[in-house]
């Protein structure tokens, strides 16, 4: 090869390499247009979305308020810290420091811990909420030297009347995991963002939630802050109007005192529930603050249930208060409310006798329901039948189950021949129908149903319960004849203002009087003469029941009382009911019983909530370490 | 020349085209400098500045030195750049930890970074130096394939793939241009083709990954892939004319690692859109197919294959730097020369552009002469 063919070689293969350098820069040029052309849209979303960081602002919660308007769930401002993982630069030095400014329990710190480590990104890590102003104030001082912390101002839901409200109301909570997985709503899991967990705080989530609000943040790749693009402020939540008279609720949930039970107060012409109380109950302000598990233990520990709603979900054999409503089932089916049947104390199917409480001789439909002779029952309702009365047990509202916004409510039983086939494939006995006669046996009904047959028979319309709201007026007058309903009205007015059972509770108060019945329940069954009293066991002895009206004039309002293992309706009940039913018409004379009551039981209910705490400790400490979970 | 009543012979004698391309890319990188330093001259800009117009004079003093000077100076330099390598070498064996430069006080003087225009030189030299009869033989190809092989192999060791790369692509590149036959190269292109999918498999699994996380990106955006994504994502965002000067999120709100050096053309494309873009790989090709002409034009055989060589390891920068930047290629640290935040590889090629200049002036005077 010589030099000269050398040359012409260098410069071919020059031209090849200047070729390719050509074509380097040929593809070059196209793949850059295919990213900043052909793919611009998708580049241009990725790097807005590199830049900027949606940032939810809970909305605040909708105020749930009773019916003249006083506040009964409203929203606290209070001082919240959060962790941003993204700006968070020494984890476990930053956590320590905040362990040590707000005094963090070690659980606590494990939580924190682990979910910082579980984070990315912008999301905040909630670290401490409802926290005080001192403590709000050591953390913000603080801040240059604590890198991703943030401290902020927010709401916080608040019950003012406390447990008086916990059954009805609920309480709110953070979303758990189950929750989160079902919405997938990002705004779930935002710190301070709190749903409804039981309850109408439950129940009317949609309407109290309210929109959130965002803020457009403008953040580095470290996640420092560079400045907020835009705001969309939050809408808060509808504001929810109960049928409730917070002031009535209150009462009577005091006025039962360290007693388990309920009071449910009804607008008898409405249908409005203006009293719903059930206790003991929980502090729903302590369940929306997370609960302890010593104060969880407690509650469900406590044989006086106080996590259930007894007026809604505990049912009870009604006794004694079931006879109004089936006096007019046999009104309904033609018996003579002037024939008489004699009481010789008892009654005899059979071999078998069915006691009565008393001796009462001869009785006729009004003095069997103001001296609550079993015996007139037991043979009247034998004549007409028990399906008879089943039917008026319904329109009177029993073995309903109501159209209300709560999470549960059982509804019970109310028996009949076809009932006792499909269930237990037996035929209806004779002895069924004297059980059920008295409100015994198979029937089972809830303290609202109670109230409900109490309204009906008040008012003689067929009222629905109502909780939220405004009523368009009276509900419609029952179909059944007016002077039935009268008669039995005057029986009750009898029980308690006349010769009758509940003579001790009649109203002091000028010109309103109320009528009732009352009723005792056995809780097992007890061999004849040997029924559940003083001397049993606090569980097996017999609930007191109570059913009422007033003013007898004109009624207004209507109400059922239920105690459990109070011993007996008149004992037990009707005094709660006639304190509760005097609160609406003289507060002043009610408040002053309320408070000769509370000074002898130990202060009000938080008063005696925190007492009964502080005994439940000492004596878990001193049945020795119980192993905590 | 007609216009040396107006400006000296001595300055309209200098390469002007050369001089005005290679001004508007570092003007054009030191303007994106001063945006990736959020607006501001310092830390970036002005550093650069001064170190362009430093390494700039430099190279214009170089154009007057004489290409037979290169000649004589090609195994010496060789030799000591190559000594300097060792010793990094020794000093990071001795320190405890890679490193790839000598601090010598005043500069840190990086010997892989001299040893690509240098081993260009040494094998230019090697054939200037082979009689032509002999371009067939196997003396053509082992010694230098071993001038290519050790700095490569020292340099891959340090561990820098990309500059161990360019090494060889530079020497390999003249070895073609020397005239060595078809065959090795086409043979040793099937090799490697092969070699490629089994080296591969030889690799652990996270070696694996990063060097083919390239072809897809997106399964992996927050690790391996991260450098890859978000440049693209800066790139593609600019669309045609860019968001506007100072104004690119990706750069400014640091999503963009390497704003200002390896993935400078990222942060560039974001603000000037393919428009800039375009025009900056323009203004690299023209310098380039100046370089090939330069090339072309020389006088001796060294010359040629000096300065093909030399605008070969210019064209190397720009291509890796820019596939990787767009995704086409692995992330190797290639920076873009004269446009990338730093000294070493501006110097580099300085010192490619000072020596082509010094081959395109005798070019000229041999015309004149003529």
């Amino acid at each position: 090869m010589t030099e000269t063919l050398q040359g012409l070689s260098f410069t071919r293969r020059a031209l090849v390499l200047g070729g390719l350098q050509a074509g380097v820069a040929a593809i070059l040029a196209g793949r850059m247009s295919w990213l900043s052309i052909a793919e611009n849209e998708r580049y241009k979303l990725l790097a807005e979305s590199n830049r900027v960081q949606l940032m939810l602002v809970p909305p605040r919660r909708g105020w749930i308020v009773d019916r003249h308007g006083r506040p009964i769930a409203i929203n606290r401002s209070d001082y919240r810290v959060d962790l941003i993982p993204d700006q968070v630069r020494d984890p476990e030095r930053t956590i320590a420091a905040l362990a040590r400014l707000l005094a963090l329990p070690p659980d606590e710190v494990e939580r924190i811990r682990e979910e910082l480590a579980r984070a990315a990104g912008y999301q905040p890590v909630p670290v401490a909420e409802n926290l005080d102003f001192d403590k709000y104030a050591a953390v913000t001082i603080r801040l240059p030297e604590l890198p991703g912390v943030a401290p902020q101002r927010g709401f916080s839901r608040f019950y003012p009347d406390g447990a008086a409200v916990g059954h009805l109301v609920g309480y709110v909570g953070t979303a758990n995991k189950e929750e989160y997985e079902a919405a997938k709503n990002p705004l779930l899991i935002t710190p301070g963002f709190k749903i409804g967990k039981e309850g109408l705080e439950q129940t009317m989530e949609n309407r109290l939630r309210g929109k959130p609000g965002a803020k457009r943040l403008e953040v580095t790749a470290r996640g420092k802050l560079v400045r907020e693009l835009s705001t969309v402020s939050d809408r808060s939540g509808g504001i929810l109007p109960l049928t409730i008279d917070a002031g009535l609720q209150s009462y009577a949930a005091r006025r039962l005192g360290d007693e388990s039970g309920s009071v449910v107060v009804l607008d008898c012409l409405t249908g409005d529930i203006v009293c719903m109380a059930s206790m003991p109950a929980y502090d729903p302000n302590s369940f929306s603050d997370g609960i302890g598990i010593n104060e969880w233990r407690m509650l469900s520990d406590d044989e006086r249930r106080p996590l259930v709603n007894k007026a809604l979900s505990s049912l009870y054999p009604p006794g004694s208060t079931l006879k109004p409503m089936v006096s007019m089932a046999l009104l309904g089916a033609g018996v003579d409310p002037e024939d008489i049947v004699y009481c010789p104390g008892g009654y005899r199917l059979g071999n078998r006798t069915f006691k009565c409480l008393g001796r009462h001789g001869p009785m006729n439909m009004h003095r069997a329901i103001a001296k609550s002779c079993n015996t007139y029952f037991y043979s009247m309702t034998r004549r007409i039948g028990y399906d008879a009365v089943a039917v008026m047990a319904r329109r009177l509202g029993l073995g309903a189950e109501y159209d209300l916004p709560v999470v549960s409510q059982s509804y019970g039983t109310v028996p009949d021949s076809e009932w006792k086939k499909r269930k237990y494939k037996q035929d209806w006995t004779q002895s069924d129908t004297l059980n059920a006669a008295i409100g015994q046996g198979y029937v089972l009904v809830n303290p609202l149903q109670l109230a409900v047959m109490a309204a009906r028979i008040a008012s003689g319309r067929d009222v629905a319960p109502r909780l939220i709201g405004r009523a368009h007026g009276p509900a419609a007058p029952l179909d059944l004849p007016p002077e039935h309903f009268e008669r039995v009205r005057k029986a009750m007015w009898e029980v308690v203002n006349g010769n009758g059972t509940a003579g001790r509770s009649r109203l002091a108060l000028d010109g309103i009087e109320m009528g009732g019945k009352t009723g005792t329940a056995q809780v097992r069954r007890i061999t004849a003469g040997q029924r559940g009293q003083a001397g049993t066991p606090w569980k097996y002895r017999d609930h007191g029941l109570f059913v009422c009206f007033a003013p007898t004039a004109n009624p207004r309002y209507a109400a059922s009382v239920v105690i459990d293992h109070g011993l007996g309706g008149s004992r037990a009940a009707a005094p709660v009911a006639k304190d509760v039913l005097t609160y609406l018409f003289d507060r002043d004379q009610a408040m002053a019983a309320l408070a000769g009551f509370e000074e002898s039981w130990g202060g009000d209910i938080s008063a005696r909530m925190a007492r009964d705490a502080r005994r439940w400790l000492a004596a878990k400490s001193a049945a020795g370490p119980a192993p905590v979970a | 020349m007609s216009s040396s009543s107006l400006v000296p012979a001595p300055i309209a004698q200098l390469p002007w085209r050369l001089i005005l391309l290679v001004l508007l890319i570092a003007g054009f990188g030191i303007l994106v400098q001063f945006s990736s330093a959020g607006g501001s001259l310092m830390p970036w800009a002005l550093p650069q500045a001064v170190r362009f117009g430093a390494f700039l004079g430099m190279a214009i003093l170089m154009s007057y030195v004489r290409p037979d000077s290169f000649k004589a100076f090609a195994f010496p330099a060789y030799a000591v750049v190559l000594l300097l390598l060792v010793l990094v070498e020794a000093l990071g064996f001795v320190g405890g930890g890679a490193q790839r430069w000598l601090d010598l006080g005043v500069i840190r003087l990086q010997p892989s970074e001299l040893m690509k225009p240098v081993v260009i030189l040494a094998v230019a030299r090697f054939y200037d130096l082979l009689p032509a009869g002999e371009i067939r033989r196997w003396t053509a190809i082992w010694p230098a394939a071993a001038l290519i092989g050790l700095p490569a192999a020292l340099v891959l060791l340090q561990p820098d793939l990309g500059t161990a790369s360019m090494i060889g692509f530079g020497g390999l590149m003249v070895m073609f241009l020397a005239g060595l036959p078809l065959r090795l190269f086409l043979g040793g292109l099937a090799a490697v083709a092969v070699a490629i999918p089994v080296g591969l498999s030889f690799l652990h699994g996270y070696q694996r990954q990063r060097v083919t996380i390239f072809l897809d990106p997106e399964a992996d955006p927050l690790g391996a892939g991260y450098h890859i994504t978000q440049s693209k994502i800066a790139i593609g965002s600019g669309g045609l004319t860019g968001k506007g000067y100072l104004n690119g999120t990706q750069s400014h709100l640091d999503y963009l690692p390497e704003g200002h050096t390896d993935f400078v053309f990222a942060t560039m494309a974001e603000e000037w859109g393919l428009i800039g873009g375009l025009f900056l790989i323009g203004c690299f090709f023209l310098v380039l197919l100046w370089g090939m002409r330069v090339a072309l034009a020389a006088r001796t055989r060294f010359a040629r294959l000096t300065a093909a060589g030399l605008t070969g390891t210019i064209f190397f920068y720009v291509a890796i730097n820019l596939m990787m930047v767009m995704g086409l290629a692995p992330v190797v640290g290639i920076p873009l020369p004269l446009f990338s935040y730093g000294g070493s590889a501006m110097l580099t090629v300085m010192l490619c552009l000072g020596a082509l200049m010094a081959i395109d002036r005798d070019n000229r005077g041999e015309r004149r002469r003529r």
